[in-house]
């Protein structure tokens, strides 16, 4: 992953399992967001590829990323809502872009989603009219919309108070629960990791390259690199778990 | 009896009586939104018919399932309540049952919001008070600026001189060159349109007079006015709004500083000094336009254009776009820098309220020079 000559990671190698709930996890300017961006298919790797079931998205004709796309849904940081359009529109443009259904059941399913992220009854709502947190939720509904096979979250937990914060946790995990849908998070809230994640991969901002993989809380206890002990455990490279527990 | 009572190209519903009072819905195929999705209304029809107390559900022949099929249970389920039928849930999946629990978990929020339209009064009022809460805004906004002004001369206002000099830079030389096509192609159509006419009459000549008398007291003005507005107003609504987005606006005022002072006065001081020297130029750029017909299409001498010209125009036609020019360029500043501190904070809003800056000021351009027309005709310049 480079901006121009400047390699921000490099030798990037993990698989991600079908069903999984997977963080990407590092301290700040370490490449989460744009490692996530190249998942996404918004920014070309310098060097590399992202494959999904054993298909090349770098590789693929225009045609065939659409289509990958389209099994993709992603959360952004700050919902990313479009401004000049309600709740109800944000969410059911993709159903009216990509699906055949009726007017009636486009809205039934809009209004399915929104309730799904507590934000029943917000359909006629525009962006500017709700609280940073409920923007974030539409947005987790948007990306929802055509029940994606893999859902990517950047950032969820941030700039939420930790009530709001636990429950985007626990919508990440009932989504994954029933919908088995895949979960690629961008994180470093240590309590969303531990809650949430299923495996994890580290980015160093120092080495620019993933230092570690695996369960995060095996990574916490057993990773023979300092970095990884010493974030895992809020800077205490050898004390306790700061308190976080399984 | 057991009959598909709903079906879509691959799913399918029907009903089975296993008693009279009850019945069993046996859910089919690929209930999956992007392949497309039953209504329920057959069902719930043949339901009633039947007058059952009880529904079960059985979907064990459902080969893949997405949210389409929540949405049509939940449906189905909210309908059957209203009747007073019974459905046990323990049919479904099991996925379907959590996210139909989290769904219901949190209650809709009773926000009194409907598409429906509001009757024309109704319309009509909305529309009146918030004209009336506009225009008081827009009021107290040219007071502020005035309190501003005064405090620049008072030496109080706290502004940044760089920034008064990036402006000026970008409302001057920047322009120029926009000023010069539009300025030179008014001048050239004026001069060809009253060439055609003049000819007839043998005063060719005369082109010289009409292109230079109404280059310098109003197309001139006027035109590099609406340059402006387009340009550079849009740019400082789309600026300060973006401030605004981005709470800049809010971080100047806790510490403090006066936004009017910060941001509005430079812009506005910027485009008070530079629209007089914008209006000259384009003055004389579009009697330069004028001459290119006079000179190549009339067959007029260089000297003689410049002669009539110099004849026509007077000191006064001059000072009058110059004093028209710095009152449009208040005009442009405010307009641009309300509607900026007016933005609501998000894409859609700078976006109205850039729009909103050209509309605002080209109205209130048109406007003034009429009224500059009749001051000037009654005090008989």
């Amino acid at each position: 992953m480079a901006y121009g000559s400047y390699v921000i990671q490099h030798d990037l190698d993990f698989s991600v399992e079908r069903g999984e709930i997977f963080v990407i996890m590092g301290g700040s300017g370490s490449g989460k967001s744009t490692l996530l961006n190249h998942m996404v298919g918004l920014k070309a790797p310098a060097r590399g590829d992202v494959v999904y079931d054993g298909e090349s998205f770098w590789g693929a004709t225009a045609e065939a990323q659409e289509g990958l796309r389209r099994r993709l849904g992603v959360s952004f940081q700050s919902g990313a809502l479009w401004s000049s359009m309600t709740l109800a529109e944000n969410v059911g443009l993709p159903l009216q872009t990509f699906t055949r259904l009726p007017a009636r059941q486009i809205r039934d399913i809009v209004s399915l989603k929104l309730a799904l992220v507590g934000l029943a009854g917000y359909e006629e709502f525009y962006p500017s009219e709700i609280s940073g947190g409920m923007m974030k939720r539409a947005g987790v509904a948007r990306a929802m919309a055509l029940d994606p096979d893999i859902l990517f979250f950047d950032e969820p937990s941030a700039g939420l108070d930790p009530i709001s914060s636990r429950r985007l946790d626990d919508l990440i995990l009932e989504l994954r629960a029933s919908l088995g849908a895949t979960m690629v998070v961008v994180t470093h809230e240590l309590a969303s990791i531990f809650t949430i994640a299923d495996n994890a991969v580290f980015l160093d901002a120092e080495t620019r390259t993933m230092i570690a993989c695996g369960p995060p809380k095996k990574l916490r206890d057993e990773s023979p690199n300092p970095t990884v002990r010493t974030f895992l455990r809020r800077g205490d490279a050898n004390g306790a778990a700061g308190g976080i527990t399984s | 009896m057991n009959a598909a009572v709903v079906s879509a190209p691959d799913a399918t519903l029907a009903v089975r009586h296993p008693e009279p009072a009850g019945a069993v819905l046996e859910f089919a195929g690929h209930w999956l939104s992007q392949r497309g999705l039953p209504e329920p209304s057959g069902a719930l029809r043949e339901l009633q018919a039947a007058r059952v107390s009880h529904v079960a559900f059985d979907v064990r022949q459902i080969a893949a399932w997405d949210s389409g099929l929540v949405t049509f249970v939940l449906k189905l389920l909210g309908d059957l309540a209203t009747r007073g039928v019974a459905a046990d849930r323990d049919g479904l999946p099991d996925g379907v049952c959590r996210l139909i629990a989290m769904a219901e978990a949190v209650p809709e929020r009773q926000t009194g919001r409907s598409d429906a339209r509001p009757p024309w009064l109704a319309r009509l009022g909305t529309h009146a008070i918030a004209t009336a809460g506009a225009a008081t805004v827009g009021l107290g906004f040219l007071g502020e600026s005035l309190f501003a002004l005064g405090a620049l001369i008072r030496r109080r206002a706290r502004f940044r001189v760089s920034d008064l000099l990036v402006v000026v830079q970008d409302c001057g030389p920047r322009a120029l060159g926009i000023v010069s096509l539009i300025s030179f192609l008014i001048g050239l159509i004026l001069a060809f349109v009253g060439a055609v006419q003049l000819q007839q009459f043998g005063a060719s000549i005369f082109v010289a007079n009409l292109v230079a008398i109404a280059m310098t007291r109003e197309i001139g003005c006027i035109m590099t006015a609406i340059v402006m507005s387009g340009r550079t107003g849009a740019a400082f609504a789309a600026q300060l709004g973006t401030m605004n987005t981005n709470q800049e606006i809010d971080a100047l005022s806790t510490m403090g500083i006066s936004p009017m002072e910060f941001l509005v006065l430079p812009r506005m001081l910027a485009l008070i000094a530079m629209m007089p020297l914008l209006t000259v130029y384009s003055d004389l750029v579009g009697i330069l336009g004028g001459a290119v017909v006079g000179l190549g299409m009339l067959g007029l001498s260089p000297t003689e254009y410049f002669e009539q010209t110099r004849a026509a125009v007077h000191v006064s036609d001059f000072l009058i776009g110059i004093v028209k020019s710095s009152v449009f360029g208040v005009v442009v500043a405010l307009a641009g820098c309300l509607r900026g501190m007016q933005s609501g904070r998000s894409a859609a809003a700078v976006g109205l309220a850039a729009t909103s800056a050209v509309v605002t000021s080209i109205v209130w351009l048109i406007v003034l020079d009429g009224i500059f027309a009749v001051i000037l005709n009654v005090l008989g310049f």
